[in-house]
């Protein structure tokens, strides 16, 4: 099913089509999936409302409540297939069938008001999340039919072909309704592992926005907006999770310095370098308000228990946004976060940045003896970033021989060549070692 | 792309208390709006929304050419149109904010918006920006 095409591309009245589209999608779906049980069957039916949509709107005018009336023509159409089913089968004997059908006309109230209930948004987006589907699956389904993005969007944001989504999609929901995966809040005692799958969701499609492994540009911040967006939904959805508003805050932080990771001719800026007026305060704001909630939230003092991955990533985050200078930077704070990080979340990039945090906090040694430690893991072949942190710090120590060896690996690590060149302008500014 | 949304509400023909009294809303409009602005943000799209006090007390500060800067007193008779509060949102498109302005529940006649859209950084030309960040120096 491909989403409704509206006739008159960019014209007054299709544009504002698509704006109650957006608005409206995830909601309309998510109405009619409690219904019927099916988000693929749902996903179509409110297609098929859009369009009537499309048709009378224009004459009748927008409804008052555009939302409720795409609910009811997609209930409307719904029970037509039903009835029409139950007449055809009616001649086949399916004596179960028609029971099952007859029963659903029965329990249908057409004038049944269609508002909104509360967990409906909250059931599409576990559902999109399901833990049956592939990650691929996952992220494209939840920008389909949460985001209420087109599967065009969704293929020039990955830079993929029209039908691969298309495709991801179809598959997804054949998934679904194969693995019979019932239209439902998960319960509580699964509640954590499947918010994890969701949250897992949201932050890959920020970061496929904001570090933009393929292509030309370097980040893609429509995907951080999308992201942002979700985010925030799910915060106000599931108020009491920390780490929801762990995750918000840590994309609010990043995404307040887009504008200022980039420089004239889109050179990337590192974060040490980046003029710090360019962030964006709003966010920055916004960010530190959401970590304070998931800190309320989840700190229970003397208990250990504490911040989860998300909302420990956004403190360290918080740590560089409340910095005025990157010299006022809480180094010592950062490496005892990166410490917590490690316990929660143990992973060797993890200790790669608390090397580098600890370098800062403590010189340049200290965090060299925990890179040499870290060389010899295979997770970390490969990985640019360990010989580019290591090249760092020799050349901190003036062990520069040493320091553009590593250099020129790390560029020759990476495929990213904004990436690569400035490694190697690094490289070949190291001067000769002074002779001892 | 964020937008401000501005309203002004009408308050013609009031002046003095009376005019502050009115600038105060019912207590149905105001659990209206609560409604409205909680969809806002289960929308994902609110970033801030602050109610105004009063024009009646409102202050200006003038610069006239060659002289200190004037403080004057509200109210100001001459303004029709005064902001009575506004909201940051966070759309994708233009029709996207009008499509939320339309659903603001204001009483027929009560109100106007006016949507604004807000500078990006990035929208600025880098030249402008370099040149600004040079003078600052």
């Amino acid at each position: 099913m491909t989403p409704p095409r509206i006739s008159q591309p960019g014209t007054g009245a299709s544009r504002s089509y698509e704006a109650v589209w957006r608005i409206e999608s995830a909601r309309v779906i998510a109405a009619l999936a409690r219904r019927t049980g099916d988000v693929g069957l749902a996903e179509d039916l409110a297609h098929d409302a859009f369009v009537s949509a499309l048709e009378q709107w224009p004459v009748s005018g927008v409804p008052k409540n555009p939302g409720a009336w795409l609910v009811t023509v997609g209930k409307r159409r719904w029970f037509d297939s039903l009835r029409r089913r139950g007449t055809l089968e009616g001649k086949h004997s399916d004596l179960t069938r028609q029971a099952e059908v007859r029963q659903q006309l029965a329990g249908a109230d057409f004038d049944e008001v269609d508002e909104e209930v509360g967990d409906d948004r909250l059931r599409l987006i576990f559902t999109a999340c399901h833990p049956v589907l592939s990650r691929e699956a996952r992220v494209a389904l939840t920008l389909r039919l949460v985001a209420g993005l087109t599967t065009e969007e969704i293929a020039r944001a990955y830079l993929v072909r029209e039908p691969t989504v298309a495709q991801r999609v179809v598959r997804a929901k054949r998934s679904l309704s194969e693995a019979r995966v019932p239209f439902e809040l998960p319960p509580a005692s699964q509640l954590e592992e499947r918010l994890d799958a969701v949250l897992e969701v949201v932050y890959l499609v920020f970061n496929e926005g904001y570090a933009a492994t393929a292509g030309e540009q370097w980040a893609r911040p429509e995907l951080c907006h999308e992201a942002l967006r979700l985010g925030r939904i799910i915060a106000e959805l599931l108020p009491a999770e920390p780490e929801v508003h762990g995750l918000v805050a840590l994309m609010e932080l990043q995404a307040s310095r887009l504008h200022a990771r980039f420089g004239p001719g889109g050179k990337a800026v590192l974060l040490a370098d980046q003029d710090r007026s360019r962030w964006d305060l709003l966010l920055v704001n916004r960010g530190l308000a959401a970590l304070d909630r998931a800190s309320e939230l989840a700190v229970v003092p003397g208990s250990g228990r504490g911040l989860g991955p998300y909302g420990l990533q956004a403190a360290i985050a918080a740590c560089h946004a409340r910095a005025a200078t990157l010299a006022a930077t809480d180094w010592v704070r950062i490496c005892a976060l990166y410490e917590a990080l490690a316990q929660v979340a143990p992973s060797p990039v993890v200790e790669l940045n608390r090397a580098v945090a600890l370098s800062m906090a403590y010189g340049p040694e200290v965090g060299l003896e925990v890179v040499d430690s870290l060389v010899p893991n295979p997770q970390l072949a490969g990985y640019y970033l360990l010989p580019s942190v290591r090249g760092d710090l020799l050349a901190k120590l003036g062990r520069f021989e040493e320091a553009r060896a590593d250099l020129q690996r790390a560029a020759s690590l990476t495929r990213n060549e904004s990436e690569q060149q400035l490694l190697l302008d690094r490289a070949a500014r190291m001067p000769p070692s002074a002779p001892k | 792309m964020r937008f401000m949304m501005f309203i002004y509400p009408k308050i013609e023909g009031q002046a003095g208390p009376a005019a502050t009294e009115a600038w105060l809303p019912s207590a149905e409009a105001l659990a209206a709006m609560g409604k409205y602005n909680d969809e806002l943000a289960k929308a994902g799209v609110l970033l801030s929304l602050d109610g105004l006090h009063s024009p009646a007390e409102a202050v200006r500060v003038q610069f006239p050419s060659g002289k200190a800067p004037v403080v004057k007193d509200g109210p100001f008779t001459e303004a029709k149109e005064m902001i009575g509060g506004y909201w940051l949102i966070d759309v994708k498109s233009q029709d996207e904010a009008i499509e939320w302005a339309k659903r603001c529940p204001l009483g027929e006649g009560a109100a106007e918006l006016e949507l604004r859209q807000v500078f990006e950084l990035s929208e600025f030309p880098p030249e402008l920006l370099a040149s600004a960040a040079n003078s600052e120096k």
